[in-house]
């Protein structure tokens, strides 16, 4: 009897060790790549890096102030497209539609969502590419609006639903309508939220790389207007890994650094925002 | 009753003819474009791979052979290719998410929890092209030169682990797969065991059983719809990752048994030839890979959000 | 307290008190007449008929469930708000029917003030002046002197002249219930519903409500919802006595408190009342 005891105190022991060792692990993962990324990217970042044009393969002093220029229009222009699209249907589904429409928007929403990256940009390069025969940033920008989209919408729709009855009885007992309602109280109520969806999504597709493959390309030049391919942080991440120039190698970890801060700092800020969000109310 | 139904009827009517109906058809608007473009989306896959499609018919699927040149195209390569690195990586991925998730949720005091499954969630916000950049200048001369020898030597009689030692390949592209799968395999589970009822764990307790036989007898059974939810999650997004994967699994549209050797996948075939492809015929070829992609992770995630509702509804009863 | 000096304490306030009867109050403000409501299929107010006294406090008590809180969301159509409920029988504010005109006219008319106090996440000034810049036509010099005297007549603006851009969400529990009766009462309401407006509330804070009550009942007609029988005694001019979804009795306050008409009145005031 007394042996078994001890065994199972031993099994439990060693169980949670072992559980720990797997989080443990997991949880260093991004320590470890944030460790390569410091110490390789971080050597390799310099002034040239975020002012100058690539430079031909085999020259150093190149830099990627393009790359950063196409993403920061690239996410733009999903912002512009996505964020208000995504929000008027969240609004849509959350308070106005009945309950089959919703079920509908709901459903392809998140059919949407588990589409893969590259499959997206298929279709971008299907109905904005193909038909004018050159590859845009406004394509690029449309690929990454629709990865946005379902990301918006599911967080309006979460965020407007949390919004307290009370607070939305209370404005229709004034004589407000349903849209005044909601536009004059429910949806400033759930406004911090939803703004952290928008830099969630925002984050989330600054990194994407598959859409922009065959929608935006890429540019060793500036990429003036619309119309133009465009070079992007994470293409030019893909196209100098795999190239067989050291220099290059080099700018590509310098890039990871820039891509990946902007990512996880976007992500704490969120995170930070809806802390101070909560302990605002009541 | 009569009289309530005509003054419903009524009102109702005046309510849309003020501002609110103007409301409701602009937000339709937007939710329909969203269900607009879902259904644009399929056409254009499903239109824009005729060529292949008719002239292959199912036999796509099952071809073997992929030349652009004489115009042949199978499929057969790049589907084994995603399966087996999806493979791998579940195999890998399972274990030590479903660790984690169990350790996150009922072994570990609540600050370290907290604190460590943030970091977790900023794991699955790492772009997919990072972890190819790491896969590519750490994880694979890492595997050349010390983990495939070491398992050559050891295991090397095994048909998966024959082979020139390069690297990249199938077991390079299912590691990093594992990585990027583990957060949400992590996340998910955690969540499937925290909605566990609290009743269930203590009456276990206070029946005298260890922590761990409480959670690995009564918590996890009960959420056991919501992991395999999480899993099949995981499996769908790890079908569907592209970059990671192009940069580490060698790019060699061949069937072979062994987990050293180069391979390929869907998504990255894709992704490496769409912009070079030489002809119509190639370039709807891919258009046609992409479509079986796209119905396969549509199927996943369908039967995974499934099985995590059907966890919320039923609390783990089947 | 006793019923006794709850109902001495009535009588000492002001003017008109329960001596005076139905007639004397002049013309019904709302008149009600076989009122039925169901949510779905389940009947919850059955056939009731009240004629609400102008200018007074009329009290509504009853054990829970019994549909006071329901009966008043009736007056104000706020059932609309919730499906599958449907009503029956008539309801007239001055003689026209709540049901056939504009809802949010009626809400302007009617307004409410709600259990649990429920400020928006806005300052002071905004939440009371919610009301009159949805209606619109009012200019800034108009809103700030319709907010002060909404503030002053829930008997707060001595308490937030200062802070009037500050957040609701920083005032007391008592506080934020009268800021919520000022945002009502911004509108200039006919009637004014409340809800068990202070069961969340301190004695202090409750008293503080009953006393702006008193006052507010020159201007406008109350309609009060509690379950507090001391202070429907305290308070009301009016009483009526609801139960399983039926008006048992309605009556002057001392009339229901110490001479009831009905067995199941009494068997409820007694109750209480050791």
């Amino acid at each position: 009897m007394k042996t078994r005891f001890i065994l199972r105190k031993a099994i439990n022991a060693l169980m949670l060790g072992l559980t720990g060792l797997c989080a443990l692990v997991t949880v260093s993962v991004l320590f470890f790549i944030l460790g390569y990324l410091l110490w390789n990217g971080g050597r390799a970042l310099d002034w040239n890096f975020f002012t100058k044009l690539p430079s031909p393969p085999g020259e150093t002093g190149g830099g990627m102030a393009n790359a950063i220029a196409g993403s920061a229009k690239l996410i733009l222009i999903s912002v512009l497209v996505g964020l208000p699209v995504g929000f008027m249907a969240g609004v849509y589904v959350a308070e106005f539609s009945g309950k089959t429409m919703a079920f509908f928007v709901r459903y392809t929403t998140d059919l949407l969502n588990g589409v893969p990256s590259i499959v997206i940009g298929i279709f971008v390069y299907a109905i904005a590419v193909l038909p004018v025969k050159h590859f845009s940033v406004l394509a690029g920008g449309l690929a990454l609006s629709l990865i946005l989209i379902p990301v918006v919408v599911r967080t309006t729709e979460e965020f407007l639903r949390s919004v307290p009855g009370p607070l939305r009885e209370g404005a229709l007992a004034l004589g407000a309508r349903h849209w005044q309602a909601v536009a004059t109280v429910i949806v400033p109520a759930a406004a911090r939220g939803i703004l952290t969806g928008a830099i969630l999504g925002a984050a989330r597709v600054a990194g994407e790389t598959a859409p922009l493959l065959f929608t935006s390309f890429n540019n060793r030049y500036w990429s003036p207007g619309l119309g133009e391919p465009s070079a992007s942080l994470p293409v030019m991440i893909f196209t100098y890994a795999i190239a067989p120039y050291d220099d290059w190698h080099r700018q590509a970890w310098a890039a990871g650094l820039v891509l990946l801060g902007l990512v996880l700092a976007a992500n704490i800020a969120t995170r930070w925002i809806l802390s101070k969000g909560l302990s605002a109310q009541r | 009753m009569a009289a309530a139904a005509t003054s419903r009827v009524q009102l109702f009517r005046r309510r849309l003819q003020a501002g609110d109906e103007a409301a409701h058809l602009l937000t339709l608007l937007f939710g329909v474009s969203i269900l607009l473009i879902t259904v644009l989306l399929v056409w254009e896959l499903w239109v824009n791979s005729a060529l292949p499609r008719q002239k292959f018919g199912l036999g796509f699927l099952f071809g073997r052979v992929w030349d652009p040149v004489a115009e042949q195209f199978g499929a057969l390569p790049f589907i084994y290719g995603t399966v087996v690195t999806s493979a791998v990586a579940l195999l890998i991925a399972v274990p030590f998410g479903l660790g984690a998730a169990i350790f996150l949720a009922e072994l570990a005091p609540a600050r370290i929890s907290s604190a460590l499954t943030f970091v977790v969630e900023l794991l699955a916000a790492v772009p997919s092209v990072i972890f190819g950049l790491l896969g590519v200048f750490i994880l694979v001369p890492f595997l050349r030169t010390t983990v495939q020898p070491a398992l050559q030597s050891t295991l090397g009689y095994l048909p998966i682990f024959r082979g020139p030692v390069l690297g990249v390949g199938l077991l390079a592209a299912g590691v990093v797969l594992a990585i990027m799968i583990v957060p949400f395999i992590v996340s998910i589970s955690r969540e499937a065991l925290l909605a566990v009822p609290a009743e269930q764990r203590e009456a276990a307790l206070a029946l005298g059983a260890t922590r761990w036989e409480a959670t690995r007898q009564v918590v996890v059974p009960y959420a056991r719809l919501g992991i395999f939810g999480s899993v099949l999650l995981a499996l769908a997004r790890a079908l569907g990752e592209t970059m990671a994967v192009t940069m580490v699994i060698g790019n060699d549209p061949r069937i072979s048994a062994s987990l050293l050797a180069p391979g390929y996948s869907i998504a990255a075939v894709i992704a490496n030839e769409f912009t070079e492809a030489s002809s119509e015929m190639h370039v709807q070829a891919l258009i046609e890979l992409g479509l079986v992609l796209f119905l396969l992770t549509i199927l996943l995630n369908g039967v995974a959000r499934l099985l995590i509702l059907g966890m919320g509804r039923q609390g783990g009863r089947p | 307290m006793t019923l006794d000096s709850a109902l001495l304490m009535n009588s000492t306030r002001g003017p008109d008190r329960g001596t005076q009867g139905m007639a004397a109050a002049g013309t019904p403000k709302m008149r009600v007449s076989r009122l039925g409501f169901w949510y779905g299929s389940t009947l919850a107010l059955e056939n009731i008929s009240i004629d609400i006294p102008v200018n007074r406090i009329t009290a509504l008590i009853g054990p829970s469930g019994c549909g006071k809180s329901t009966f008043l969301r009736v007056l104000n159509r706020m059932y609309e708000t919730v499906r599958h409920t449907s009503v029956e029988g008539e309801a007239l504010l001055d003689n026209e029917s709540i049901f056939s005109m504009d809802v949010t006219t009626l809400r302007r008319r009617v307004g409410m003030v709600f259990q649990k106090s429920n400020p928006f996440p806005k300052s002071i000034f905004d939440n009371v002046a919610y009301g009159l810049r949805i209606a619109g036509g009012m200019d800034g010099l108009q809103l700030r002197e319709a907010v002060e005297s909404s503030l002053r007549r829930a008997a707060l603006w001595d308490e937030v002249k200062d802070k009037l851009h500050e957040p609701a969400y920083a005032l007391s529990g008592g506080q934020q219930q009268r800021l919520c009766i000022a945002r009502a009462l911004a509108v200039n309401p006919e009637v004014l519903l409340l809800d068990e407006p202070s069961s969340a509330l301190d004695p202090i804070a409750t008293a503080k409500i009953e006393d702006l009550l008193f006052t507010l009942k020159q201007s406008c007609t109350v309609v009060l919802v509690t379950h507090n029988m001391q202070q429907a005694a305290r308070v009301g001019d009016f009483t009526g006595f609801f139960l399983l979804g039926k008006l048992i009795e309605f009556d002057r306050t001392d009339i229901i408190f110490k001479r009831p008409a009905k067995r199941e009145t009494e068997d409820y005031i007694t109750g209480r009342f050791g």
